[in-house]
């Protein structure tokens, strides 16, 4: 490289140098008042963030009742494995804690941040900030911080103590703990011969492969002819000799229709399974559910309504879908399906030509 | 074996063969004499003889259909949802350091979404100068720095908490992955946008339902975050937070928050859902250590271990696992063999880096009677590993995350490995 090169290199480099750290590229640009509000709804312990607003205990109730309670229960009490929200209090030395608002959060303005931006599970940013406050007294009576006449609002909420407000402390483990496991390791004779105290087998909650070994293991090299799909039980048969099922003849619902309704169903998928091996979950599974008898799936226990309502000869066609999708409680009165609804026809239309898709 | 003679000249029975010798050898035996020429040698075979696939068979290559048992899995009674829910990286069958993107473990809490670059948007707004927002592309203009660190998940082991529960180490400590990150220093954005001196909390927040909202103080946000966008050298997975991820290197998984879209400087915590209902730690009496956001010094022996038994039989064993500290690098691992009464420095490969995974080997002539498997990580703190039983005595049996308590395997005489504890 000549001289000159090497000046006119260097003069380029300082001219394009790095910025230091602190120096500013320009880069972005100031984001809006209305960007800012829309974005930043964090509420913080001390009230911060909190929107103008209002809602009592007895509205609570009921925007739970059809917001929450198809998880959450009537009563905060959880169904299945879904959060319990209430109760509990006293439990958090017992050896089955139950942690909940009110045994366990330390904030209220947790409560109100994760219902205003988080839920329902499936369905965030949909509660206004009113309904919000009308759940969150709702959850304050569940867990008997508040009497029923209780209205929460921006002005008072500071005023609430939780019972656990000073359950918690910051982390301690380098006073408390590295002190214990920071001496030399010991490398000979370190304890008298151990035993087998407890062995994961008995328990058997692992998932298995179809052979009964956990799943995932890995197949035996010396045994596993190069041809088969190793660790398959459908191995025997090569993926690339896996023949696309012919569609019928009968054209059947429009595939975007389908495609579309998978993308509605998504309001649909917390509670109800579908596809192979589909269990029932909150709602029953919906695998072959046009056409069927209602409140007729295997092993789902549904509500009296819905059970009376298929005895009483309510068989799921597109007719009696759409109505019910429409609005459930006014379809059949009394299902423990607390979803509200879907308004528009077609995505309705979608949804069902979605669930004939799946079949049995 | 029923089928020896399907496929060219007893191929399988000549290797099955070949492995009942190899069980049959004592340790430190003599070659294995084999009685016929192999035909996979002395044969000319199909794929020596004619075309493999051209180029661009795949455009984006998967692994080849013999590994499609290294995957992914989750464990369905964990949770209610699997838009809520965690699964777990096959770590029984990798090797290295590197965790492929593809096979990473997913914790969502409410689904992976997909956001594409045109519609990414980050703000930063709180106590700050100037409130920003910026662009995907924007965000490509900035110096960007390069990271691998391990990401684990505080609940890695959590359902080890009570004893020895899941068969495997895909299971037992699997919510953990390790990638090379490239992206743009936390500090270089936050110095953007001008933090206020009043400003001493960051809170990140996801583009997702979910949110997924985690506080963290100002110190950690300008020494090691990176806002990243590349992982392993490609973009993120969406399963990883494409197209931008936070990256906070030694902390626990909940904090690296996926699809990143605001961050806020406060003068507080926010103390959020997922950090005080969630990720906080329940002690004996009754109250909880809450910002547990490190990872302490943990190891697991990764093969042997159940999914990964020993079907070569006696002699020569690679023996092999994983170490890790969010207190920065692995000094030293120790293997026993015996359930924790005598230990042996294991063989660390390559460099330890700090706050990654780091890979560890212990080579032994197996004389094929049982062990007691175990592996201790000590980082450079001079942080030992402790045992289960060593950190139930501080934090009880209520506690179910930050399990970093050592790992048992029970290996039998026949080669295969159980999830034991010992006492």
């Amino acid at each position: 490289m000549s001289k000159w090169r090497d000046l006119a290199l260097g003069a380029a480099v300082a001219a394009m140098a790095l910025p230091a750290a602190a120096d500013k590229l320009g880069l972005g640009r100031p984001a809006l008042p209305e960007e800012i509000t829309a974005w930043d709804v964090a509420v913080l312990p001390d009230g911060q963030g909190l929107p103008t607003g209002s809602g009592d205990v007895t509205t609570g109730d009921e925007v739970f009742a059809e917001k929450c309670a198809m998880c959450h229960g009537d009563f905060a009490e959880g169904i299945d494995n879904w959060p319990v929200l209430a109760g509990g209090q006293g439990t958090l030395t017992n050896r089955r804690p139950v942690k909940t608002i009110g045994s366990y959060w330390p904030h209220l303005s947790t409560v109100f941040d994760y219902v205003h931006r988080s839920m329902p599970f499936g369905a965030a940013q949909t509660v206004t900030p009113d309904e919000t406050y009308a759940i969150v007294a709702f959850l304050l009576y569940s867990n008997g911080i508040v009497e029923d006449d209780f209205v929460l609002s921006n002005e008072n909420f500071t005023e609430v103590t939780m019972p656990n407000a000073g359950g918690f402390y910051a982390d301690d483990r380098p006073e408390t703990e590295y002190p214990a496991f920071r001496s030399a390791p010991c490398m000979a004779d370190c304890t008298a011969p151990v035993k087998i105290t407890k062995r994961a087998v008995d328990l058997n909650v692992t998932p298995t492969d179809p052979d009964g070994k956990p799943a995932g293991t890995l197949p035996a090299i010396a045994v596993a002819a190069a041809t088969e799909n190793a660790g398959s039980p459908s191995g025997t048969v090569p993926s690339d000799e896996v023949q696309e099922i012919a569609k019928p003849a009968d054209a059947g619902p429009d595939p975007a229709a389908i495609a579309a309704g998978e993308k509605v169903f998504k309001k649909c998928a917390a509670c109800h399974k579908v596809g192979e091996g589909a269990k029932n979950s909150v709602g029953p599974v919906l695998n072959g559910i046009v056409g069927r008898t209602a409140g007729t799936v295997d092993g789902y226990k549904y509500s009296k309504a819905m059970a009376e309502a298929g005895a009483g000869g309510l068989v799921w066609t597109d007719e009696t879908l759409d109505a019910y999708l429409e609005a459930p409680k006014a379809s059949v009165p009394k299902t423990k399906m607390s979803f509200t609804g879907l308004k528009s026809p077609e995505d309705r239309a979608d949804v069902i030509a979605y669930l004939e898709s799946l079949g049995g | 074996m029923t089928d020896a003679s399907k496929k060219g000249p007893s191929r399988r029975g000549f290797l099955s063969g070949m492995a009942a010798g190899g069980a049959a050898m004592a340790a430190g035996a003599v070659r294995a004499q084999t009685q016929a020429p192999d035909p996979l040698i002395t044969e000319v075979q199909p794929w020596a003889s004619e075309f493999g696939d051209p180029v661009d068979a795949v455009p984006y290559g998967m692994p080849i259909r013999f590994e499609s048992h290294v995957v992914r899995r989750n464990v369905e009674w964990l949770t209610e949802s699997a838009e809520s829910s965690i699964n777990f990286t096959p770590i029984h069958a990798l090797e290295g350091t590197i965790t492929p993107q593809g096979c990473a473990f997913e914790r969502h809490h409410s689904g992976a979404i997909e956001l594409s670059k045109q519609d990414y948007r980050l703000m930063i707004d709180g106590l700050v100068e100037t409130p920003l927002v910026f662009t995907y592309e924007d965000l490509t203009r900035f110096p960007r720095k390069s990271a691998v660190a391990f990401l684990e998940c505080a609940a890695n082991g959590g359902m080890e908490w009570g004893g020895a529960q899941l068969e495997g180490c895909q299971f037992t400590q699997g919510m953990i992955h390790n990638m090379e990150y490239v992206g743009v220093p936390l500090r270089t954005l936050l110095a953007e946008a001008g933090v206020k001196p009043e400003g001493s909390w960051i809170y990140a927040e996801g583009a997702d339902a979910s949110s997924n909202g985690r506080s963290m103080p100002l110190d950690k946000a300008m020494d090691d975050v990176l806002v990243a966008f590349f992982a392993n050298g490609e973009a993120l997975r969406k399963e990883h937070g494409y197209p931008v991820r936070l990256v906070v290197p030694g902390w626990e998984g909940n904090m690296w928050v996926k699809w990143l879209r605001r961050i806020g400087v406060y003068d507080q915590a926010v103390d959020s859902r997922e950090e005080t209902s969630k990720y906080t730690d329940l002690m004996p009496d009754g109250r909880a250590r809450k910002w547990t956001w490190v990872m302490d010094a943990k190891s697991v022996i990764t093969s042997p271990s159940p999914q990964a038994p020993i079907r070569h039989g006696a002699g020569p064993l690679v023996i092999t696992g994983l170490a890790w500290s969010g207190n920065g690098r692995i000094a030293e691992v120790d293997v026993s063999l015996d359930g924790g009464v005598n230990w042996q420095k294991a063989r660390i490969e390559g460099e330890a880096k700090p706050k990654a995974l780091t890979r560890f080997y212990l080579d032994i002539d197996w004389d094929g009677s049982e062990m007691l498997l175990q592996s201790r990580a000590i980082d450079e703190t001079g942080y030992v590993q402790p045992t289960k039983d060593a950190l139930r005595a501080i934090r009880g049996l209520n506690n179910v995350y930050h399990n970093n308590g050592i790992q048992t395997w029970w290996v039998r005489a026949d080669g295969e490995v159980e999830n034991v504890e010992v006492a």
